[in-house]
């Protein structure tokens, strides 16, 4: 029989959250952005399959850097969460600031509690408004805290590197093309100052976006949509053309 | 660990456990009371007095599927509701409209609704349309108990089937049971009357304004000769419900558009009163 060690708790949740980060800065970075007409996910993900973004409700939908499995995990957990309150009470009954909370109170007794390997992951949870004043956008990292974010956000490797470029950058009534120009140039500074070039078929890019007749307000933009959005084609989509290939549930499929 | 899952607020086991994209096989593990086949009715004589939704038709076109419901509601020989609405989305490419026991039709639709909408987020592609129509006779069986007292919910489902790029319609009975229907068909009281209307009138390669008629057409049949149907309401402005699902998806009629045919049939059969006839041979 080993003697157990004594270990602070200081030091234990230190380690804890340095094994956390480290998981979570081996994936790539995202970034989350309001522009005028609701909220853009962009992130570096060359699969298809393999979503970092979701729809969760109506108008909420999840991030996740770091590892798959886990971030997983949660998305379905808030998917049934949400779909479950939507059912019990009503469909506007189902806020991103309550599936913050239990995200944030999961991570947080996952995290504290010593039988379990801290989750290597963090996530953004938004909320689209009718209006961006409306817009919530939550940055919940590894240990549980809940941080409300306004205007951008990046989670993963070199998140602070990139939210300090996206915070002297972004500003609001940003047209849907000039904020995913932004996010793939923050993007692409990711590796030591070297900038990069993204092609559209190495990024995943998802909207929010208030002005959907649907209720459900989740989109993916992909193919040839994206590669337009990304030679900076600023002008506004034809109505008739986002009906056509539009709802949420095709845009999925059509990966 | 057992005591850190109390009270912490966090997501309990059943939400974070894989495996099942299903929402009802969510709601049986994590709160089984919420589940409809659950519940069972204390031995009650006679039938159970609550509103019944009665006429439900669909039939196909060349581009995709009608379905429409007439507007009444009855319990016994009452006019329960003059507006109910029984006909409804259950995704973007399929509808379903409900006969039978009013409150159970609409909770069971809300839960088929969610089930769809379910599976979708989780598994990020759509159930085919034969494994939409196979969940909802999955929920319909588990409404036996309540059939056999009189408590029937009996849908009609339809839908555009991505994959074969047609529009299908699905039928069922108390039991579950599920048949595909070739071309139309019809559900509840007046349905046998409306069938009638239905087969005479139904031809392929309809046109949707053709085969939007021919449902109110039958419609208005059904309500001639079955008290529990409701006819268009003129005085009132209640007209059918019209839904239209192609490959652009879920659609329901404007009002409007709605009363448009229904007055223009109203009109026809103010000169012909039994509708227009099919040749003898």
């Amino acid at each position: 029989m080993s003697t157990p060690f004594y270990v602070s708790p200081q030091q234990a949740m230190a380690d804890r959250a340095e094994y956390a980060r480290k998981g979570i800065a081996r994936g790539r970075s995202l970034v989350v952005l309001q522009y005028t007409d609701g909220i853009v996910f962009v992130g570096e993900n060359p699969s298809r399959a393999l979503h970092k973004f979701s729809e969760i409700y109506d108008r909420i939908a999840f991030a996740a850097a770091g590892k798959y499995n886990e971030y997983e995990n949660l998305r379905i957990g808030g998917v049934r969460y949400a779909d479950l309150r939507g059912y019990t009470y009503d469909r506007e009954d189902v806020t991103a600031r309550g599936l913050a909370n239990v995200y944030a109170q999961t991570l947080g007794t996952i995290f504290s509690s010593a039988g379990e390997k801290p989750y290597e992951v963090e996530l953004v949870v938004a909320e689209v408004g009718t209006v961006p004043e409306e817009d919530q956008i939550y940055r919940l990292p590894h240990d549980g805290s809940i941080v409300d974010e306004h205007g951008s956000v990046a989670v993963g490797g070199s998140a602070e590197q990139i939210s300090s470029y996206l915070d002297q950058r972004h500003r609001d009534g940003m047209t849907l093309a000039e904020a995913v120009e932004l996010a793939v140039q923050s993007l692409s500074r990711d590796t030591n100052g070297g900038e990069r070039r993204l092609s559209a078929d190495q990024l995943e890019v998802a909207v929010l976006d208030r002005t959907r007749p649907q209720k459900r307000k989740f989109k993916r933009i992909v193919g040839s949509r994206l590669a337009r959005l990304l030679e900076g084609d600023s002008a506004p989509e034809p109505a008739a053309e986002e009906d056509g290939t539009g709802t949420a549930a095709d845009a999925d499929t059509e990966e | 660990m057992e005591a850190n899952t109390r009270n912490t607020g966090r997501l309990p086991a059943a939400f974070l456990t894989p495996g099942s994209s299903s929402f009802l096989d969510f709601l049986s593990d994590h709160s089984p009371e919420l589940l409809p086949g659950n519940r069972s009715l204390p031995p009650v004589r006679g039938a159970v007095e609550a509103p019944h939704g009665t006429t439900i038709v669909a039939a196909t076109f060349a581009g995709g599927v009608v379905l429409a419901g007439d507007r009444r509601a009855t319990m016994g020989n009452v006019i329960a509701q003059r507006d109910i609405e029984k006909v409804f989305p259950a995704d973007e490419y399929s509808a379903v409209g409900i006969a039978g026991t009013a409150g159970l039709a609409v909770e069971m639709v809300k839960l088929f609704q969610l089930e769809l909408e379910h599976f979708e987020k989780v598994e990020g592609t759509q159930l085919s349309l034969e494994g939409k129509a196979n969940r909802l006779s999955t929920m319909i069986r588990g409404n036996l108990g309540m059939a056999l007292q009189g408590l029937a919910v009996v849908p009609l489902f339809a839908g555009w089937d991505v994959d074969r790029e047609k529009g299908r319609i699905f039928s069922y009975d108390v039991t579950g049971g599920r048949s595909e229907e070739r071309g139309f068909a019809a559900t509840g009281s007046g349905s046998v009357f409306a069938r009638g209307a239905l087969k005479k009138l139904y031809r392929a390669g309809l046109t949707e304004e053709q085969a939007v008629t021919l449902v109110v057409q039958a419609l208005y049949d059904a309500a001639d000769d079955d008290s529990a149907t409701g006819g268009p309401d003129l005085a009132r402005r209640i007209y059918p419900v019209v839904t239209v699902v192609s490959d652009e998806g879920f659609r329901r009629l404007t009002d409007a558009e709605a009363s448009e045919t229904a007055r223009a049939i109203h009109e026809r059969r103010l000169e012909e009163p039994d509708g227009p006839r099919a040749s003898l041979l």
